[in-house]
């Protein structure tokens, strides 16, 4: 093929490695280079990721991002899978295109404020305990802000939305009268879950796991701003390290570390269900 | 269990009391924070002590509603602008990249296709520190040897644009692909008989064709851009975006002015769903 070296060839390729190479690849290069190196000191050390194995609170506050996020991740499949079901296969197709649409309005609200908006509600004053002492159930207010569970909470509620969309897509072009005919044969609500559409959606199960645990584990908003004083994130580590004890090397480690292990879980996920990553953002 | 099969009354409506029970905790917050813009108090909580419109209008010792406060006005310009400039660049680019990646055959496609999907499974967190060492490093460089000072490679407008450009244009790249995938090559071939270059065939026969989907990867980016907090905040310099405005007020100075900008979004937001929706029914 001659076409591959037309001037119009390079009108797409030109701005696409000026996209990829300084913006993608090489800030990632740098990233680990970054991470042997200590300030004021030539050559190479893995000082930075000794001190991290070192330091009990770097390495527990990462096994336990790890740990939630994929917690996280399982809370958002047992929740969200009702909901893309009802919303694909159960509803009247009237009021379908309707809830979908509400189901988009948080995701392009933002993060930011709908945290905002959790943190109002679980306060100590906030509409959860306003409510309960005013009716007398209770005298003082609940701890329901500033701990694990605000920040599970938050972090659930801005991840299942990915969980679900993902779900619904596959949903949508499962053939209804499989499930009609597993019925008329007899099967139990329960083996048609569990041997039709379970396995029938799996893509999109797929798919919806790898973006939401990405998601939560990637999340600084919600620990920060829902989750209490021991509820440290690894994500805030390394903010710490960028943007307050300005140690970029140790950042850097960091950072290698989270993407590194967020690499491999995915990886894990892609090759346990033979799926491409191409299809993860489909 | 589906529409068409009968289902006993407890299961259906344990079901739909499930699903309220969702759509409640999806709309609590934005609710509440809508709420609140209107309460006449100082504080972010209950209890409801009146309506009153001065978190939108009021200028006095005690109060600065929206429409007086400077800082929170320059931080939504800032993101509207960022967002533009951010769409933009990310809509030339994923397109380019997206008929590349559909349309050419060249060696290598793999692994520049792989970095090209990769920022869907990088954490923002993780770009934003990587691009920051490396436009730094770039920065000290170029100073260096020539003396002049990059600006727009220090934390900045440009550096801000430039980080979320990074995985904008992944998602643009993924819409328009999805749709050029479904494009019929004789149309463009048949350009190309009648003796069209390639890339007016581009131009008048394949860019029309991806219209819809050129619309909605320019929406969707504007979007993220527009609420991104995690790769923004290390690049950001002395002009904040709504966002990172927004996260420092909640953390330090939080007064209801906050939930009259949140209102805004939301029912700016709304609006947009609805008459999306409202369009495409009648289309149908």
């Amino acid at each position: 093929m001659k076409r591959r070296f037309s001037p119009t060839f390079w009108l797409l390729m030109l701005p696409v490695l000026l996209w990829l190479l300084p913006l993608i690849l090489i800030p990632h290069i740098d990233l680990l280079i970054n991470s042997f190196k200590v300030e004021g000191q030539e050559g190479f050390t893995i000082q930075n990721y000794l001190d991290f194995f070192q330091n009990e609170i770097y390495w527990l506050t990462f096994v336990k991002t790890v740990a939630y996020a994929v917690g996280v991740t399982l809370l958002a499949f047992v929740v969200a899978f009702p909901v893309a079901f009802y919303l694909t296969k159960v509803v009247s197709p009237k009021y379908s295109a309707f809830l979908t649409m509400m189901l988009l309005i948080p995701i392009w609200v933002g993060e930011l404020i709908t945290i905002y908006g959790w943190m109002i509600i679980l306060g100590d004053h906030g509409i959860i305990n306003h409510f309960l002492m005013s009716i007398g159930l209770i005298d003082k207010p609940l701890p329901l802000l500033y701990n694990d569970f605000s920040m599970i909470l938050g972090l659930l509620y801005m991840s299942v939305l990915f969980m679900i969309i993902p779900i619904m897509s596959t949903l949508e072009s499962l053939d209804d009268s499989l499930i009609e005919a597993a019925s008329d044969l007899g099967a139990s609500k329960w083996t048609i879950l569990r041997r039709i559409v379970i396995p029938y959606s799996m893509p999109g199960i797929i798919s919806g796991s790898i973006i939401v645990f990405m998601l939560v584990i990637g999340d600084y908003l919600a620990p920060n701003i829902l989750g209490g004083k021991s509820s440290l994130w690894f994500t805030e580590q390394i903010y710490n390290q960028f943007l307050s004890t300005f140690n970029w090397n140790e950042g850097s480690a960091f950072g290698f570390l989270l993407l590194a292990i967020s690499s491999a879980i995915v990886w894990v996920i892609l090759k346990l269900s033979g799926q491409k990553l191409e299809r993860v953002g489909s | 269990m589906i529409r068409s099969l009968p289902n006993s009354a407890l299961y259906k409506n344990g079901y739909r009391l499930y699903i309220a029970l969702f759509f409640l905790f999806l709309v609590l917050p934005l609710l509440v924070i809508s709420i609140l813009a209107f309460n006449d108090s100082n504080f972010i909580s209950l209890p409801w002590k009146g309506f009153t419109l001065d978190w939108f209008f009021a200028n006095t010792d005690e109060r600065t509603g929206l429409f007086h406060d400077e800082d929170l006005l320059q931080s939504i310009w800032i993101s509207l602008l960022t967002g533009v400039a951010m769409a933009s660049l990310s809509l030339a680019v994923g397109t380019a990249a997206a008929l590349l990646f559909v349309q050419e055959k060249f060696r290598g496609k793999g692994f520049l296709y792989f970095l090209a999907i990769a920022p869907l499974i990088i954490p923002g967190v993780i770009l934003g520190i990587s691009i920051l060492l490396s436009s730094s490093f770039v920065a000290g460089a170029i100073e260096k040897a020539t003396g002049w000072d990059p600006e727009f490679l220090s934390p900045g407008f440009w550096l801000v644009v430039l980080g979320q450009f990074s995985f904008g244009a992944t998602y643009v790249l993924l819409i328009v692909s999805a749709r050029l995938k479904k494009f019929d090559p004789i149309l463009e071939e048949a350009a190309l008989s009648l003796r069209a270059t390639r890339l007016e065939a581009i131009r008048y026969v394949t860019l029309p064709f991806l219209k819809p989907a050129l619309i909605s990867g320019f929406a969707v980016t504007f979007l993220i851009s527009f609420s991104n907090f995690n790769t923004t905040v290390f690049l950001v310099g002395s002009d904040p975006t709504l966002p990172i405005e927004l996260f420092s007020r909640i953390k330090f100075s939080s007064t209801p002015v906050l939930n009259a900008v949140s209102f805004l979004i939301v029912a700016v937001i709304s609006a947009i769903a609805f008459v999306t929706l409202w369009i495409n029914r009648k289309r149908r």
